[in-house]
């Protein structure tokens, strides 16, 4: 079986967790999250250097920070898929006594996560700083970091963006999910924000874009191109363009499920366009 | 009563720049952040000392927070500096999310807190971040009173895990604990012993209140002085054994009495053992321009105002 292959039935697998795991509990945000099922895969399987167990200081390693805390359930999925906590767990994803709390927290000691997210706009700051202590550190591995493209209306955003570049925090790469999409509708309805990628050069940003956002190949050969950009002076980002909800079919092309969960009959649907491949947990 | 002298006037802030230069000198770990106010923290010789450990973020607040948290992640100990309004309120949601859920070791140095920052007015004088600051779950909150007491301060908060906020003012106060103290979080000092009333300080109110204790002495009332330097976690058994033997409390504090040290005691005393309490807090207000003397007197915080409030308690008994 061929690598990308394997890359494809693992994102099967994470799509039916994140399906099943929402509809259990009847709560999260399964939009995002199949909408970046592809990317985090690609991430932890192939693009991130990283040590088989979990270590808060990730010294030595590649990190990664989610921001938008929200997609938790492609995030739990894929970190339990790369072995940092037992599949099983994600059975008890919002549940009372849980480490899988509907955003990601470090309260629990859930091993993979480093820092809290869900109030959104801060982690690309987190982000930095954990860039600048790798540095100090002489430390060359990079940070990842992963942002919604409704997200940056927040101006932390912007300060952090501003301070990234003054400072030439050069061993990040910060990826923005365009899907085009927040809970309110179109973010060109809500709050439109013109030309990101122009907003990032003018901020002094290295953009790469990845058009395919849902596809593994293409997104290996643009974080392979991102990461190629690395340690020359300017912080990395990529667009990434993605489709909220992808990978079923009804879950496509609206922002209905941001944050919704399918009853019975939609998950039996769902599930039925995603047959599973490495096992349910 | 023991008389403290004071050694000469000197500004809280310029004790926690002494530290943190020291710090830079002996814990590697150390790093330090500043949003545009290196002067007014005191933070330059730490910048001259260890440009490479230090970073200047420029206007945001909120930026810094969240670089901090991030520092944490790879072993550094990050101290911020800025007022202590754009500390707190400005990016509460910063601190509660990325430092104290998260459970960073930051340390949020503030200066020109309370209303003693002066001239500048109400927009920078912040009376209400004790407050926010002690709501937050493992969050410590210290307050010192002197010159001496800040340095110590800051030497002792990085040797603590944990995310701190550390508070400090802008003006020249009295500077009357020893040098070189060894710094205790979580453990109040004990300053005069006393039978009729319990004085309970925090911050610039404490060298007010040993001004009071020593007019309360002249005129044949004895007063129990102690320094709560650190709020949360608060030394309820100094504040209970104390009150077993005066019998009455009162607080003082530069902040609202609203979510203050006062309340924090209160709460003990309620729980353990009811006592007559009196409060010098501000009173539920912004402040305003002026000299750090004059708000100090409108607002109700100076000894006069503790001389009151223990001849008030006392009658309450």
């Amino acid at each position: 079986m061929s690598n990308i292959k394997k890359l494809q039935d693992l994102t099967t697998q994470v799509r039916r967790d994140i399906l099943r795991m929402v509809h259990k509990v009847n709560s999260g945000h399964p939009g995002g999250s199949l909408g970046c099922a592809e990317f985090f895969v690609a991430l932890y399987e192939e693009i991130m250097d990283r040590k088989d167990h979990f270590e808060m200081d990730g010294i030595g390693e590649d990190l990664f920070f989610l921001s938008n805390g929200h997609i938790s359930p492609v995030y739990y999925s894929v970190l339990a898929r790369s072995g940092y906590f037992s599949v099983d767990e994600l059975n008890t994803f919002r549940l009372i006594n849980s480490r899988l709390q509907g955003h990601p927290t470090t309260h629990e000691g859930l091993e993979g996560i480093r820092i809290a997210s869900g109030s959104l706009g801060q982690g690309m700051s987190v982000a930095i700083g954990a860039a600048q202590a790798k540095k100090l550190n002489n430390d060359s591995h990079l940070i990842y970091s992963l942002h919604g493209d409704g997200e940056l209306q927040e101006g932390q955003n912007w300060e952090a963006i501003m301070y990234a570049s003054a400072k030439k925090v050069d061993n990040i790469i910060s990826t923005i999910d365009l899907n085009g999409k927040q809970i309110d509708g179109a973010t060109d309805d809500v709050l439109p924000m013109g030309s990101i990628k122009q907003k990032f050069e003018a901020f002094g940003w290295t953009v790469v874009e990845i058009e395919e956002g849902n596809n593994i190949e293409g997104i290996l050969e643009g974080m392979a191109e991102a990461k190629s950009r690395t340690g020359k002076g300017q912080p990395v980002c990529i667009l990434l363009k993605t489709e909220m909800g992808n990978g079923v079919d009804f879950m496509m092309h609206t922002h209905a499920w941001h944050g919704k969960a399918p009853n019975d009959e939609q998950l039996e649907i769902a599930l039925k366009q995603n047959a599973e491949t490495l096992g349910d947990y | 009563m023991k008389i403290y002298e004071n050694t000469g006037n000197k500004d809280t802030r310029s004790g926690f720049g002494a530290g943190l230069t020291e710090l830079g000198q002996t814990n590697e770990n150390v790093v330090a952040l500043c949003a545009d106010l290196i002067g007014s923290l005191k933070m330059d010789a730490f910048k001259a000392n260890h440009p490479e450990r230090f970073y200047q973020v420029g206007i945001a607040e909120a930026n810094m927070i969240g670089i901090a948290a991030g520092l944490t992640i790879g072993g550094k100990i990050p101290f911020t500096g800025t007022f202590a309004n754009f500390s707190t309120g400005r990016v509460y949601d910063q601190i509660r999310q990325s430092v104290a859920y998260s459970g960073k070791n930051v340390k949020i140095c503030a200066s020109h807190a309370g209303i003693t920052l002066g001239e500048d007015g109400a927009t920078h004088q912040i009376l209400e971040d004790i407050g926010l600051m002690k709501m937050l779950p493992g969050m410590t909150v210290i307050n010192t009173c002197d010159y001496n007491q800040t340095k110590a301060a800051t030497l002792a908060v990085a040797d603590h895990n944990g995310p701190v906020y550390l508070r400090f003012g802008r003006p020249k106060v009295a500077n009357f604990t020893t040098e070189n103290q060894k710094f205790e979080i979580g453990k109040a000092v004990n300053l005069t012993e006393g039978n009729d009333v319990t004085i309970v300080a925090t911050g610039h109110l404490v060298w007010e209140a040993l001004e009071a204790a020593k007019v309360l002495n002249e005129e044949g009332i004895s007063a129990e002085v102690i320094n709560i330097h650190t709020i949360k976690p608060l030394d309820s058994t100094a504040i209970l054994e104390s009150v077993s033997k005066t019998g009455c409390i009162v607080t003082a504090e530069e902040h609202n009495y609203l979510g203050g040290l006062g309340e924090s005691i209160s709460r003990v005393l309620a729980k353990n053992k009811p006592t007559p309490q009196e409060f010098v807090a501000t009173n539920d207000t912004f402040g305003e321009s002026g000299t750090p003397a004059q708000l100090m007197d409108k607002y109700g915080l100076s000894s006069k105002a503790i001389i009151q409030a223990s001849k008030k308690v006392i009658s309450r008994k």
